[in-house]
């Protein structure tokens, strides 16, 4: 709460200029209704009707509202500037913060959830401070405003409100308590049932082909009844609380003219003397009436209100625990810049888990020269991915240590680590924007020219260029149809730029039918070339190639050699290998 | 929008008797001012203190009967909109079930998930507006209107005129808000998207160290969304200063005309003191008019979407044929069929199956394989030849006839959040061996036993909690639980590796031989051992025949075995 005010206080240059306008604007607006009874005493005077002064009051009506409905368009401005600076500071921020965070962030929690603070989050604390902290400074004023004024015009009514306003502010709390586990329920319910829509529709050809749409029908039939009963029971409820403080209102309101009729009946009476405390005019009575309406209103929004500051209060609260989230560490003091890499990588004695019960790699090792190609084979959970993760210094090993060119890992600048090698994942990775774009985010000092050589180079030149506006074609997920082969080529064209002498395929050509990944191969086969290489495959024949295969089976390397030792050996691999030909 | 109404036609009774009970209730409450005038006018020169507390006890009674009235009306409308929502969002869901594949894809699937949850939930809340406040603005509009025009003509008029300026002003500003706002969700989606690719890419861009260029593109949607929101604000702003302002005008209007009036006789300060008060009722209702206008637009833009799918024929048409054939299980005669009526996707198919054989498909992506499936289904219907099972048109059966033939696991197919036995079941009457024998043969027992709570673990929707070859492996035991007639699996072992693949052929060919089974694969082993291989390319058969005999007659079919030797090698 603190911190949020403090982003509020960073733009004290505006915040100031609104607390005072809202005063101001507020101010105006409560000396209308003065005037306003001026004027209609002036009406009523005994003398006739006093021209001048009816003028001078009108006139200071119209002066009042047209300064007040300025100042509070201006407030209204300067509170949208306010929130937007603190709402762009804030996603800028959060924003920044992730590109920091190590990737086991990534991994632990679900880009719906990650993106939710971005939007629904923010969007909250927006609505909140553009909308609701102006009116929390009106109602205070308004209130403690109107209470001035109905206190000079008559002291012994305000009484009224001592009763009435208490037991309206009890009632409003009291329901509220009741209702809003009610609503909380409700928008479960409703969700619930919208979730169940869009799950059944994703899968309408799979029901339509079962025939399932009765059964299917008569289960959401029941979550509709459900979310509707909720909803009634929200509304039912809900539909009490506002006649009843109208009603709270209004009895006050007759309680003020009950009470000031009587008042009233006394001063013309001459029973009670001008000077009085007592002593009120109509005009008296009828601005009275006009504040207490004025009065009245903010004090039973005051629990909506304090509601949306809750619920404002804990959406910055999940922002800043990912704001104070453990950003990666800094590279060490001394950590070396790595030029030239040569690109001979070795594991020795690595032992990983991503949570520290469960080890996914024990004492891992393999040297691999410069050059060559790695392949790793094993069964779905066995740890091959892990590897390709400790390699980019995505996580740290828990013991053990990686080498490249014979420095530590860990002694080597983070950023130029990762450079040394190129990566193509399962995962396409394309983000909207050209295809030019896509492609020289690989090195982005490429020319065209390199663009050009490097789809080449990945074979997908020839169906860039047959695209509407070639390179500049914009990649989005609406726009142009683009298989998943054709992306994949392009994440490979995207690695053609870089020229980092190690290379990680991981599982690159699964989901890609059969001609495609002919293609694919060929394209892989030439980017391995000169490279060291570390290859999670699942076809046969790349694998067959490779200069040596780990077979990680349980976290540990059961088998390691090429294809024809480990046939020769007659384990995991050549069971496999051999089941192909049963 | 009438279509949708007609919804409402049940609850017609109701609706009047909460009508009544809600003009009841709004008439109390605007008869409250006209009271207050009374005693001020009247009651208090009287000086009579026991009238003024009678009068004061008739503004609480009038209080109370419009509080109820509200209260109870309210509750009434509550009731009828949930039970129409109810009711037209149901029927909505069921046409959405039965729409044809080809309705279905034109509508497309977001649009009809966002048909069902945002476009009935927008009708729901302008029906219940429009119970609550659809009677209370118009008449606390006409009532204050009519109740001034009584008590003072020439002031009424004065206030009247402002209304109309009113009512432009704040509808014509709210307007211009919509297409503003539809920029904002522009931006806020931009926004949204850039993070959500960021998010997703995240390893790739640590390893190209490129979070600074991902900084700056960020800024850029999200500077861009700030500006956004800032117009937007400042222009919907304006709404609620200048109404204010145009009331107190009024107010400040009526008070100068006022004092002519009074001045002549013609009124008195006590009038004027009741007209303040039932200028803020009119305005009020004025500014809860103009937003329902606009929510009017919103909701007529849903309720028509939602009319459109409502109102969609249904395409299932049956026909008559009554002839029979022994021996061929299922045919295709000369079948082409197009989705966009251009090209055809699939070219002039022809084939004939006996009962138990086994048939392979393979191809490329998008080369027809899953078209021929989807006709057979009858998702779609042949531009032009016949499909015949048992000798006769699938035309000529009845949804459920037909849908009873098939056990179907499609390609990226449907897995849902309940317990696996459910999944497998899906919501058919099969006993638990049945599940359990289906689940053996698609290999998919052991790996559901190792779960500490076997057939009742539950599944994420989707699946996200299985592996592809998991999931893939509980679609199959699915297609074989009712051990149908014709089984199709639409490459769906594609994620099995290589010795799982072959165990679930040998059991198929073990337990279900009497069933007539379809593949469609990308791998040729997957298919090798089937009675008639199909190879599609482009919509056309390019060569059909055994294993051994494509492998001579067909230079794609080699070359596309001779890439695999033997596919995925682990799962």
């Amino acid at each position: 709460m603190l911190r949020l005010g403090r982003y509020v206080i960073n733009q004290w240059h505006l915040f100031i200029p609104a607390v005072v306008f809202t005063l101001l604007s507020n101010q105006l607006s409560l000396l209308g209704p003065r005037y306003s009874g001026a004027a209609i005493d002036a009406i009523e005077s005994a003398q006739g009707v006093d021209f001048s002064v009816v003028w001078e009051n009108v006139i200071k009506m119209i002066v009042c509202y047209a300064l007040s409905a300025i100042l509070s368009y201006v407030l209204a401005v300067i509170m949208i500037h306010l929130s937007q600076k603190i709402t762009y500071k804030m996603r800028k921020e959060l924003f920044e913060k992730l590109n920091t965070l190590p990737v086991g962030y990534f991994d632990t929690h679900t880009t719906g959830d990650i993106i939710s603070h971005l939007s629904y989050d923010i969007d909250t604390i927006n609505g909140t401070l553009s909308h609701d902290l102006v009116q929390v400074m009106t109602s205070v004023y308004t209130v403690v405003g109107s209470l001035i004024f109905m206190w000079q015009i008559s002291k012994p009514m305000i009484l009224i409100f001592v009763f009435t306003v208490p037991v309206s502010v009890l009632f409003t709390r009291y329901r509220s308590k009741k209702v809003r586990p009610l609503f909380r329920a409700r928008s479960k319910k409703y969700g619930e049932l919208n979730g169940y829509a869009e799950e059944m529709l994703s899968g309408a050809r799979t029901i339509e082909a079962y025939g399932r749409q009765n059964v299917i029908s008569e289960r959401f039939n029941d979550r509709n009844e459900d979310a509707m009963n909720a909803y009634y029971n929200a509304e039912y409820n809900a539909a009490m609380l506002f006649p009843t403080i109208n009603l709270i209102n209004n009895v006050s309101i007759a309680l003020v003219a009950i009470f000031g009729g009587v008042l009233y009946m006394y001063s013309q009476s001459g029973a009670v003397l001008a000077g009085s405390v007592l002593f009120i005019t109509l005009g008296g009575v009828a601005q009275f009436v006009q504040y207490s309406r004025k009065f009245a209103g903010p004090i039973n929004e005051f629990s909506n209100i304090l509601h949306e500051f809750q619920s404002a209060f804990s959406a910055a609260e999940r922002v800043f625990r990912i704001l104070d989230e453990e950003p990666e560490p800094l590279d060490l003091p001394d950590a070396k810049e790595l030029k030239e890499v040569k690109g001979n990588a070795e594991l020795d004695n690595i032992t990983f888990g991503y949570t520290p019960e469960k080890t996914i790699l024990k004492n891992v090792s393999v040297t691999v020269p410069k050059g060559k190609t790695v392949a790793i084979v094993g069964p779905t959970g066995a740890g091959k991915t892990t590897i390709i993760n400790l390699l980019m210094r995505f996580y740290d090993p828990q013991s053990g240590e990686i080498r490249i060119d014979s420095i530590p890992a860990l002694k080597i600048k983070r950023s130029d680590l990762r450079l040394a090698f190129t990566m193509v994942l399962q995962d396409t990775w394309l983000f909207h924007g050209t295809v030019y774009d896509n492609i020289v985010y690989g090195r982005e000092k490429a020319t065209m020219q390199e663009v050009k050589a490097a789809a080449k180079a990945a074979r997908i030149d020839t169906y860039i260029e047959s695209l509407p506006d070639g390179y500049n074609t914009v990649l989005s997920d609406d726009g142009v149809n683009i298989s998943k082969g054709q992306r994949q080529l392009i994440t490979i064209a995207r690695a053609f730029l870089s020229d980092a002498p190690m290379l990680i395929l991981d599982e690159a050509t699964s989901n890609v039918d059969s001609r495609t990944e002919i293609q694919i191969q060929g394209a892989m086969n030439d980017l391995m070339k000169g490279r060291t290489s570390f290859v999670i495959a699942h076809r046969l024949s790349t694998i067959q190639n490779a200069d040596t295969i780990l077979v990680i089976r349980d976290g540990e390397i059961t088998e390691q050699g090429n294809h024809d030792e480990l046939i020769k050996l007659g384990g995991f691999y050549s069971t496999l290998y051999n089941s192909q030909f049963s | 929008m009438k279509r949708i109404l007609s919804y409402l036609k049940p609850f017609r009774l109701r609706m009047l008797v909460g009508f009544i009970i809600k003009v009841t209730g709004t008439m109390a409450e605007l008869i409250l001012p006209y009271i207050l005038t009374h005693i001020l006018e009247n009651v208090i020169v009287e000086l009579n203190v026991s009238k003024i507390v009678f009068y004061g006890a008739v503004m609480v009674f009038f209080s109370i009967v419009a509080c109820l009235g509200n209260i109870i009306a309210n509750r009434m409308a509550a009731r009828v909109t949930t039970n129409f929502s109810k009711a037209m969002r149901q029927d909505l869901f069921e046409k959405t079930l039965y729409l044809s594949s080809a309705d279905t894809d034109s509508f497309t699937i977001p649009s009809l998930e966002s048909r069902i949850t945002t476009d009935t939930y927008n009708v729901h809340n302008f029906i219940g507006m429009m119970q609550r406040m659809g009677v209370r603005a118009p008449i606390l509009l006409i009532g204050g209107i009519s109740l001034t025009l009584i008590m003072d003509r020439a002031l009424a008029f004065v206030m009247i005129a402002t209304l109309p300026v009113v009512f432009i002003t704040v509808y014509s500003i709210s307007r211009k808000g919509v297409p503003l706002y539809t920029k904002v969700q522009k931006s806020a989606d931009n926004m949204v998207r850039v993070a959500r690719e960021d998010v997703q890419g995240i390893r790739v861009i640590k390893a190209l160290s490129k979070n600074e260029h991902e900084n700056r593109r960020y800024d850029k949607v999200n500077s861009d969304l700030s500006k956004q929101e800032r117009w937007a604000g400042t222009v919907m702003s304006v709404v609620n200063p200048v109404m204010t302002l145009l009331m107190n005008l009024g107010i400040a209007a009526v008070v100068a005309v006022a004092a002519f009036r009074v001045s002549k006789g013609l009124s008195s300060s006590a009038t004027v003191i009741a007209f303040m008060q039932y200028f803020t009722l009119i305005s009020m209702a004025m500014m809860s008019l103009s937003r329902m206008f606009v929510m009017y637009t919103k909701c007529a833009a849903s309720a028509k979407r939602i009319a459109e799918v409502l109102d969609t024929p249904d395409k299932f048409k049956i026909t008559e044929d009554t002839e029979k054939s022994e021996g061929t299980h299922i045919s295709f005669e000369n079948v082409s069929f197009s989705y966009l009526g251009k090209k055809h996707n699939l070219h002039d198919i022809s084939l004939s199956l006996k009962k138990g054989e086994r048939l392979g498909i393979i191809g490329a992506t998008g080369s027809g394989k899953s078209t021929f499936i989807k006709l057979l289904l009858r998702f779609y219907e042949p531009e032009s030849g016949k499909i015949k099972i048992n000798g006769r048109n699938i035309t000529s059966y009845s949804r459920e006839q037909l849908t009873a033939m098939f056990g179907v696991a499609l390609q990226n197919d449907f897995i849902y959040a309940e317990t696996v036995e459910e999944n497998i079941r899906f919501g058919r009457n099969i006993p638990k061996e049945d599940i359990i024998r289906a689940a053996k043969i698609a290999q998919a027992h052991d790996f559901i036993t190792a779960a500490p709570d076997g057939y009742a673990h539950m599944l994420s929707s989707k699946g996200t909690n299985l592996s592809g070859g998991q999931r893939q492996r509980i679609l199959i035991s699915r297609a074989i639980a009712s051990n149908p007639e014709i089984l199709i699996l639409d490459d769906s072992s594609s994620a099995l590796d290589y010795k799982t693949d072959a165990n679930l052929r040998r059991a198929l060919d073990e337990n279900m031989a009497g069933s007539t089974v379809i593949t469609v694969a990308q791998r040729v082993s997957s298919v090798k051992n089937c009675d008639l291989i199909l190879v599609i390319d482009d919509g056309k058969i390019i060569g059909q025949g055994k294993h051994e005999q494509l492998l001579e007659s067909c230079a794609e079919y080699r070359e596309i075995s001779e890439s695999q030797m033997g596919g995925a090698f682990v799962e």
